[in-house]
């Protein structure tokens, strides 16, 4: 069965010029995203790789129903994204790169004012999150705590336990790692191998770690300036590039050598 | 049936969840709730003491009720400001907190978020101007006996349906303008006559308060309170609100409907920073 399947898909931004034309700065379009084809099937894990402004965190967000789109189609588990938004919200749920929560509430209210979202009521929750914290390494002592006190890791933990509880069948995982310490980026990984080995979840983990997508996905994608090059198997892509190591396939489906890297942050692309 | 009556049951729970995580907030924030109110208190004071001041000043004027006008007009003034930024900040304060994409992409009608939005801004604006009222009532000895204090709530509870409708119109504003969009709504209250009678306006500004439901909330509120008039008395006022209401509900949800494609269209619907 596929879960998710995106078709020519494309994204585009307005972005003002810095040179004014007369009293008015000029606009342009930037594309994000140009013309990205995939699918996914259920109960798959499928990294897409790219660097800060290639277009990842615009999937996830038009997958998320928080972006509409410019062409193209995009399906989860054979619902239109941008036509039938509330059966797709059901089923996603995500971690992005910040926790993003309320800082002076504490772990326990915030995901209970998410799980309500989900139709989850406060007999539910309240056996559920000690629980959902516990398998995912958070102290449960410390739910009461502002989240204004706990670490970033200990914040990430949580914003895993907020996609868990509502058992979203698609996950997408937005940089979940990014700025943790290395032993907080091992507990959120083994987190997510376990949630795929005993979850029946599918995963779009969007990364620009190539050691983490190598370690957890089936399949890696790799995505450059909008459009998406490859989607294969880690060994598949190192053989197509006749290369020793992800890195190196990575830089020789971009064409770009590691010193030109710093060119996509300049596109102003909404990331 | 059996299919409706599960989404009204995941609506109603959804809307619970609204209505638990601002009661949290205002628990959490509870000295800031404390000092904010103490700046509304002092903010109501100067206004109220003018009465007085001008009496002293050897105005002539009936210092009770021109006190108890001023009163009335300072704290629907803070309601309405306790109301419209709980709803501004059904955006605003997720985007600072960098819910606002988690909250967005939850399977909740957005009528539903909303309309809990504005339940919790009157039953909290509510509370917090009746102590209000109170605090200040008690600094001048005003005598209210014949005040019909079931009226006025009469009054302010329809007319909170309409300053919820308008609110969800301000409340899309930061989704549209992240940098301007708060200001706009403050801007956007231009509430008339809180002070004063809108006869004494300029002519174009009487024509705008025949359109904003403050100018029959205030006038029906103080006919209520320093008239003693009944609900039958005020009924002059009730009906345009009701006209207000029934016209500004919709149209808040449309245009916050509109805000939200908008957003979705431009990338907007995402977190500061």
């Amino acid at each position: 069965m596929i879960a998710v399947e995106v078709h020519n898909l494309r994204k585009e931004f307005l972005r003002r010029d810095a040179e004014r034309s007369g009293l008015r700065r000029r606009r342009r379009r930037v594309p994000a995203l140009e013309d990205v084809s995939f699918s996914i099937a259920r109960g798959e894990c499928v990294a897409i790789l790219g660097q800060n402004g290639s277009g990842k965190s615009t999937l996830v967000r038009l997958l998320s129903t928080l972006l509409l789109h410019d062409g193209g189609s995009a399906h989860v588990f054979g619902h239109d994204v941008f036509c039938e938004q509330r059966a797709v919200q059901r089923l996603v749920n995500r971690v992005s790169v910040e926790a993003s929560f309320f800082k002076k509430m504490s772990s326990a209210e915030n995901l209970s004012y998410a799980a309500r979202f989900y139709g989850m009521t406060a007999a539910e929750t309240r056996d559920r999150i000690p629980m959902i914290l516990e398998r995912v390494g958070f102290p449960v002592r410390r739910k009461h705590e502002a989240m204004e006190h706990l670490s970033r890791g200990m914040q990430q933990k949580v914003s895993l336990a907020r996609a868990l509880l509502t058992s979203p069948v698609l996950l997408l995982l937005d940089e979940p790692t990014t700025g943790l310490d290395p032993r907080s980026k091992r507990e959120v990984q083994d987190f997510i191998r376990e949630v795929w080995a005993s979850h029946d979840a599918t995963i779009l983990l969007c990364t620009h770690d190539l050691a983490e997508a190598e370690a957890l996905a089936d399949r890696v994608g790799i995505l450059d300036r909008g459009r998406l090059l490859c989607l294969e198997s880690a060994d598949e892509l190192k053989e197509r590039f006749g290369s020793e190591t992800l890195e190196e396939a990575f830089f020789a489906a971009t064409g770009r050598e590691f010193e030109q890297e710093n060119d996509d942050a300049e596109r102003g692309v909404f990331a | 049936m059996r299919g409706a009556a599960a989404t009204l049951r995941h609506e109603l729970i959804g809307l619970s969840g609204v209505l638990e995580r601002n009661a949290n907030l205002v628990k959490r924030y509870a000295w800031w709730e404390l000092a904010f109110f103490v700046w509304s208190l002092a903010n109501t004071l100067t206004i109220v003491f003018i009465a007085k001041g001008i009496h002293a000043a050897g105005g002539k004027l009936d210092v009770d009720r021109a006190t108890t006008t001023l009163l009335i007009g300072a704290v629907i003034w803070s309601y309405l400001g306790v109301v419209f930024e709980i709803l501004t900040e059904t955006v605003a304060w997720e985007r600072w907190e960098g819910t606002i994409e988690y909250t967005f992409m939850a399977p909740l009608a957005r009528p539903i978020h909303l309309i809990g939005m504005g339940l919790f801004a009157v039953v909290y604006g509510v509370i917090r101007t009746a102590v209000l009222f109170a605090v200040i009532a008690g600094f001048f000895s005003l005598h209210l006996g014949g005040a019909n204090f079931v009226a006025a709530l009469v009054v302010l509870a329809v007319a909170s349906v309409s300053f919820i409708g308008i609110g969800m119109m301000t409340a899309v504003l930061p989704l549209i303008s992240p940098e301007k969009g708060m200001q706009m709504g403050f801007i956007a209250q231009g509430i008339l006559g809180v002070y004063y009678s809108v006869s004494v306006l300029p002519q174009w500004m009487q024509w705008l308060s025949t359109i904003s439901p403050a100018t029959y909330a205030l006038r029906g509120i103080r006919h209520a309170i320093l008239d003693g008039y009944g609900v039958g008395a005020v009924w002059g006022d009730i009906w345009p609100l009701i006209v207000i209401g029934v016209v500004a509900i919709p149209l808040g949800l449309a245009i916050f409907g509109v805000g939200e494609r908008h957003a979705k269209r431009h990338g907007k619907l995402k977190r500061s920073g």
